[in-house]
């Protein structure tokens, strides 16, 4: 790393005369380490996917139809486990917060270049236990992807390989968090203050913040189950004094956490794609701000309403009630701001903006069918019922999910120097609509009328809409299939994109090069306006 | 401060207190780690409260404390180095070093040995002896080796890194202006040293 050696040419091209993988998997450039993670994700991603195909297949009809209950079981376990644990918790932050985050700050990369290598690798070791314990003798664990106490003690599958897999996820996510929030107090540009910053970078810093105060919760949770299976210690065990309850105390405590932090960043991309495609400035941007610190302060303080049938006092299940309705205001904040900026903007419906408003319709149902939940009354009705499942599922997949696609087609030009088909990602777009709403809303339904969450079997009344919701998963496996092609031949035969900022973005990434250079910027840029000033700029022209 | 000649042999991107805001930022999520430990800890004590008191009284508070001092006076050495290195005195700081390595391998050591005599008196998890126990002191038993466990793996870590910074030392890689990673590995060190100030008396104090 010889800081003094200014190379020109694109971050995708051989530096100084080495090429080959080595330059790639040993490389510290946070735009290299940001393409690691986008290969890697979508391998554990397409795992998850398939497992939950297969999940959906055994559910078509009641009875057993492709494999029997513990089989399933697995399933789901490891369909849970590795979308969250690899793919929605480490998605947009190690992707496109590896990429962008320096460059939308204006720096050179960001502020531990080696740890954020070292994350990866851990993120690849963790993955790659996690996919080892599906295949190693005993079978793939079977708890569900919560590991709740006792069955996770008991049970004779590997449960200890995912454990590791979910603790050095952790520590890999730790890390990255350290290395953002250390990159944004100290790395941004000349004159980019706080409130100078793209809102995506806000998201990217309240979600570091997140990862740092809650995943060494979950860690030493899990830690604690790894020993009490290993050495039988006692702590969750009732015949030894232990309390199973507050295994699920010590988990919620991290995991409800986590959902904000698997979130933030989507919200933190539909910040960026709106004011850019309604060419207007963000609406509220102080408020945007604020409401994600404030989704990350509220969020840490719900983990029960996840309890609300597992015993606890009535002013407790109260209390965690109430601040889950508060939650809801600063996410609602959002909504209302990112609506409000399309008001008269100049709205054109390209790829990415097709994925953000497709996040906020999910969103919307997602976020309201939270509230549903969290009322405690009706919880005790849908508690544990394809309620919750629908509601997740619209959330992490409907907004995360989107986000993410967004984010992937918002940034693809400029990750690439190409340009994927626009009609093709409309396609695929619409198809997922589609696709993801025969999946997932007949959940709501079913989990209304009372059908229970993670069951092999069912009655046949539940027949039909476990059915439409099977053709549903087919669908949103075409959607993905046609965007992912279309991405492939847009890298592979796209048309070249040269110019700097073919969107019309105004954040500072749209300055840098297309593709970036290996350091980014010849010069580092200085920041004078705010970062979605698009009424200035249109006067600017005009004067000109 | 730096002179222009030493800033010039560095990394352009160096940013000391960055470094250390890092390490900072990593020694919360450490301190969250224990946390849950001394959380659950908290809540077991305040169900089993007698037997809890009962149990305590089977640690030597004698060898905890001995361990206390050590931890200590080797937080104090720690100290001492990275001062004797802003002061330029490399040999001082080479021997500062050394000598809290060497206190915590006397941690370790002493650690094995009061371990060793529990286990031979057949007090560990799951052993027969712990089963006829009442479930307070089966807690406190399996909390303590967890719990001190997971402080000793700790010393272990940090005994790798303060090994690794003498290392750099003879090498020169640390020296006056640059000994950012010194001050970390002090840090971390420190932490070992606060986490075992909580777990002392938790444990050896409470009889």
């Amino acid at each position: 790393m010889d800081a003094t050696t200014h190379t020109n040419g694109s971050y995708l091209s051989k530096t100084g005369g080495k090429g080959g993988i080595r330059s790639w998997i040993f490389s510290t450039d946070h735009k290299r380490i940001g393409l690691l993670y986008f290969a890697s994700l979508a391998v554990f991603f397409s795992v998850g996917v398939v497992f939950g195909l297969l999940m959906r297949l055994e559910l078509i009809a009641p009875g057993p139809t492709i494999t029997d209950a513990q089989t399933y079981n697995s399933f789901f376990t490891v369909h849970g486990v590795i979308m969250i644990f690899l793919f929605v918790v480490p998605g947009l932050p190690a992707i496109f917060g590896n990429f962008f985050l320096p460059l939308m700050i204006g720096a050179k990369d960001v502020a531990f270049p080696r740890l954020n290598l070292l994350s990866w690798w851990l993120y690849l070791a963790g993955g790659l236990i996690a996919l080892a314990s599906v295949v190693m003798p005993g079978g793939a664990a079977d708890t569900g992807w919560t590991f709740y106490i006792p069955y996770s003690v008991r049970s004779n599958t590997n449960v200890i390989p995912a454990l590791i897999a979910a603790f050095i996820l952790g520590f890999s996510s730790i890390l990255t968090g350290v290395n953002f929030i250390t990159t944004v107090h100290r790395m941004r540009a000349p004159g980019q203050t706080f409130f100078k910053m793209p809102l995506f970078v806000w998201a990217l810093y309240s979600t570091g913040w997140i990862q740092l105060l809650a995943t060494p919760i979950i860690g030493i949770t899990l830690v604690m189950v790894g020993v009490e299976r290993l050495l039988s210690v006692g702590i969750f065990d009732p015949s030894l004094g232990g309390d199973p309850v507050l295994y699920q105390h010590l988990f919620w405590i991290y995991s409800h956490p986590a959902v904000y932090i698997m979130i933030l960043p989507a919200m933190g991309v539909i910040s960026e794609v709106i004011p850019v495609f309604a060419r207007r400035t963000i609406f509220g941007y102080n408020f945007i701000a604020y409401s994600s610190l404030a989704i990350a302060i509220f969020g840490s303080l719900v983990w029960a309403h996840h309890m609300f049938t597992a015993g606890m006092s009535g002013v407790a299940a109260i209390a965690f009630s109430a601040f889950t309705f508060l939650v809801a205001i600063p996410s609602a904040v959002k909504v209302f701001n990112w609506v409000a900026t399309l008001y008269k903007g100049s709205i054109t419906l390209e790829p990415p903006m097709l994925f953000a408003l497709g996040f906020i319709f999910h969103f919307l149902i997602g976020g309201f069918t939270g509230l549903v939940q969290g009322a405690l009354s009706v919880n005790l009705h849908i508690h544990d019922t394809y309620f919750i499942v629908g509601h997740f599922h619209y959330v992490m997949f409907g907004g995360m999910g989107f986000g993410f696609l967004a984010a992937t087609h918002f940034w693809f030009p400029k990750m690439f120097g190409k340009m994927y088909n626009h009609k093709r990602a409309a396609v695929g777009f619409w198809t997922l609509v589609v696709g993801f709403n025969t999946l997932y809303f007949p959940m709501f339904v079913m989990g209304w009328l009372g059908m229970p969450r993670r069951y092999y079997d069912y009655l046949p009344e539940f027949h039909t809409y476990h059915f439409i919701s099977t053709v549903g998963s087919w669908i949103v496996a075409l959607a993905l299939l046609i965007i992912l092609v279309n991405l492939i031949l847009g890298l592979a035969k796209g048309e070249r994109v040269r110019e700097k900022n073919p969107w019309g973005g105004e954040t500072l990434e749209w300055r840098a090069d297309t593709p970036p250079i290996h350091e980014n910027w010849e010069e580092i840029p200085v920041v004078t306006g705010g970062p979605y000033d698009y009424k200035r700029n249109d006067e600017n022209e005009s004067t000109t | 401060m730096a002179t222009e000649n030493a800033i010039a042999h560095h990394d352009e991107h160096r940013d000391d207190e960055g470094s250390r805001i890092g390490m900072w930022l990593f020694l919360v999520t450490e301190l969250l780690l224990f946390g849950g430990m001394f959380f659950v800890f908290a809540v077991y004590k305040y169900v089993h409260y007698d037997a809890f008191h009962l149990a305590s009284k089977e640690l030597s508070a004698l060898v905890g404390t001995i361990n206390t001092i050590v931890l200590l006076t080797s937080s104090l050495t720690i100290a001492l180095s990275i001062k004797a290195m802003e002061d330029g005195r490399k040999t001082l700081s080479l021997v500062l070093q050394s000598t809290t390595l060497v206190f915590a391998l006397v941690f370790l050591v002493n650690k094995y040995f009061e371990w060793s005599a529990k286990i031979s008196h057949g007090t560990y998890p799951g052993s027969e002896e712990m089963m006829s126990r009442p479930n307070g002191e089966i807690l406190f038993f399996g909390l303590y080796y967890v719990m001190t466990g997971l402080h000793a793996l700790h010393v272990i870590v940090g005994l790798i890194i303060i090994a690794v910074m003498i290392l750099f030392t003879v090498r020169g890689s640390i020296d006056r202006d640059r000994h950012v990673h010194l001050v970390n590995a002090g840090l971390y060190w420190h932490l070992v040293d606060v986490i075992w100030i909580f777990l002392f008396p938790l444990f050896y104090l409470i009889a």
